[in-house]
């Protein structure tokens, strides 16, 4: 089984076994937003509070396979309280992290962090040599991008 | 665990499995296990012996040169079409066997050709909810365009199709068209009543063929079809080339599919006449070497026996659910019992709560092929209330040693995610 350990980290298996921010958050004030992998049915529904351009809160609720229901639980841990902004730039590092396999829909918006920034996150890099998995990883970070997009889209509407 | 050999096959694997280059390198790990050839089978040396033979020796484009070489491309071509009327029974191959791309293009052709002259807004097709996206989306699109009305047979908790309520389905249909045998489930459905109902209430009944064809002998007057569609390469043959088999008079009623060269009589600046049958339906040069490999499977499945090829897939399916169910109590199986009559060797499971991409990744490492998904189904996914599956397909290529491999892989996956 040489190699596998690479792409199942030890770091993935405590986040895919023990989801960190698993649940829900009440409606307003936390905003809800949906992302599907359709190849392999991957359904992340996340839960997103921004107060004060901080992200306040974080949920997730759905279902998937290991890599990407842990990489949300990764991704919940890394964002909650911090500001949209490093929020969003660490979004960009992650996804131009795996990037080599897949295009990044956020990739433009990444100005990459120190690779070192990216802490527990980077256990996610043994995705990269598995293309079949890469949408797996990004899916819930691309969810996030979707939801900071429709929080400020919303509160420019306002 | 039972010692390998101890089955008594109808077939020769070791010698059958020498004949697939493909199965006989060893990666950098361990040999490699295939069992997926319910998504694409492996191609014994004679296929692809007969399609590069045809490449150095033979080729040219057909219908059209009047050189010898042509005229041999031509002859090869056409030989093909009568193998794989042949196949299937076709009382007529010559005018009734269509090369399509595969059984997508073969429903899509039905679909626009048939569908597009006969049906009204309000027309019924009846299909069922194990259908594989190939033979929904073509119906689905044909709703959009046609505002047809689409009526489905449910899928009951034995894994067979539920014909309790088949004639209120029926009644006032224009078309029944369902699978032959389900991608999923492995579920052998029971044609021949079906097409007698269908018939009983004036409609017309088409057969998905592709995971029947290369498992079982199929005979379109046995089975009561109309139309009926196989793929080559999912009974080793090569890529890009399927049948369409349909009796003939609908086929003379039915307007072409594709325009272009070949499938033409005559073209003036103001019209066209279309060619005749088969041709009316193969526009542009057709996948000839693809014919050519198409024969030469054929050629090799029939002289090992189709029959032989289901007995012995039949006793493999019954080895795999028992030592499934011996050493990994938690796998649950969706598909019916091992019974020759009425299963094939298409195994889909879960395990645990364990993501079928997870399984078969873990599985990828020692070695297996399994698919893990939706299998192109995603309505009988909802139905069975799982996001998707992994699946494990037997063939004549596989034998115990290969089912031994799935269950000592569950264990590896157990083991790392248990």
């Amino acid at each position: 089984m040489a190699g596998i350990e690479e792409l199942y980290r030890e770091v993935i298996l405590d986040h895919y076994r023990s989801p960190r921010n698993r649940g829900e958050l009440e409606i307003p004030p936390a905003h809800k937003v949906l992302g599907f992998n359709p190849l392999c049915g991957d359904e992340i529904v996340l839960y997103l509070e921004v107060s004060d351009g901080i992200v306040s809160a974080v949920a997730i609720n759905g279902q998937g396979c290991s890599i990407s229901q842990s990489s949300a639980s990764l991704m919940s841990d890394a964002v909650k309280g911090r500001p949209v902004s490093e929020v969003r730039r660490l979004a960009g590092s992650f996804t131009t992290m795996l990037m080599a396999r897949d295009e990044a829909d956020v990739a433009e918006e990444a100005d990459p962090l120190d690779p070192e920034a990216l802490g527990e996150l980077a256990a996610m890099q043994g995705v990269m040599k598995y293309p079949a998995r890469i949408k797996c990883a990004t899916l819930s970070w691309k969810t996030l991008t979707k939801g900071l997009d429709e929080i400020e889209a919303g509160a420019a509407s306002a | 665990m039972a010692p390998v050999g101890e089955l008594h096959s109808a077939l020769d694997v070791p010698t059958i499995r020498a004949d697939f280059p493909l199965l006989t390198q060893h990666r950098d790990g361990p040999p490699l296990v295939y069992l997926d050839s319910a998504a694409s089978s492996q191609r014994p040396r004679a296929v692809l012996d007969a399609m590069d033979d045809y490449y150095e020796t033979t080729h040219a484009n057909v219908h059209r040169g009047v050189y010898q070489l042509a005229e041999e491309a031509t002859r090869r071509f056409e030989a093909a079409r009568l193998s794989a009327g042949r196949l299937i029974g076709a009382p007529d191959p010559a005018h009734e066997i269509i090369f399509a791309k595969n059984v997508t293009e073969a429903i899509n052709l039905v679909a626009h050709s048939w569908g597009r002259t006969q049906l009204r807004p309000g027309d019924v097709v009846v299909l069922s909810e194990a259908e594989h996206h190939a033979n929904l989306v073509p119906w689905l699109m044909l709703k959009e365009e046609r505002d047809i009305e689409l009526r489905y047979l449910k899928v009951r908790d034995d894994f067979q199709l539920d014909t309790a309520d088949l004639d209120v389905l029926l009644d006032g249909a224009k078309l029944l068209s369902v699978t032959a045998a389900s991608n999923v489930l492995g579920t052998v459905i029971d044609l021949a009543p079906l097409a007698e109902a269908a018939h009983r209430h004036g409609a017309l009944i088409l057969a998905d063929g592709a995971q029947l064809v290369p498992h079982r002998p199929a005979d379109v007057a046995a089975l009561g079809v109309d139309f009926f569609g196989y793929t080559a390469h999912k009974m080793l043959g090569p890529t890009g080339i399927g049948v369409l088999w349909a009796r003939r008079e609908l086929l003379e009623e039915m307007p072409p599919f594709l325009g272009g060269g070949e499938m033409i009589s005559d073209v003036r600046l103001d019209g066209f006449t279309p060619n005749e049958l088969p041709w009316k339906f193969e526009a542009g040069t057709p996948p000839i070497a693809e014919a050519v490999g198409l024969g030469a499977a054929i050629e090799y499945l029939e002289a090992i026996g189709l029959d032989r090829i289901a007995q012995h897939e039949a006793a493999l399916t019954e080895y795999a659910f028992a030592q499934l169910a011996e050493h990994h109590p938690e796998l649950k199986i969706y598909g019916p019992a091992p019974d020759p009559k009425r299963r094939g060797g298409v195994i889909s499971f879960t395990f645990g709560d364990i993501h079928p991409h997870d399984v078969a990744q873990i599985l990828d490492q020692q070695g297996v092929c399994v698919r893990a998904g939706h299998h192109c189904a995603k309505p009988l996914m909802r139905r069975l209330g799982v996001q998707a599956t992994t699946r494990a397909s037997l063939y004549l290529y596989n034998d115990e040693s290969d089912v031994d491999a799935l269950v000592a892989g569950l264990s590896a996956v157990r083991k790392m995610f248990g």
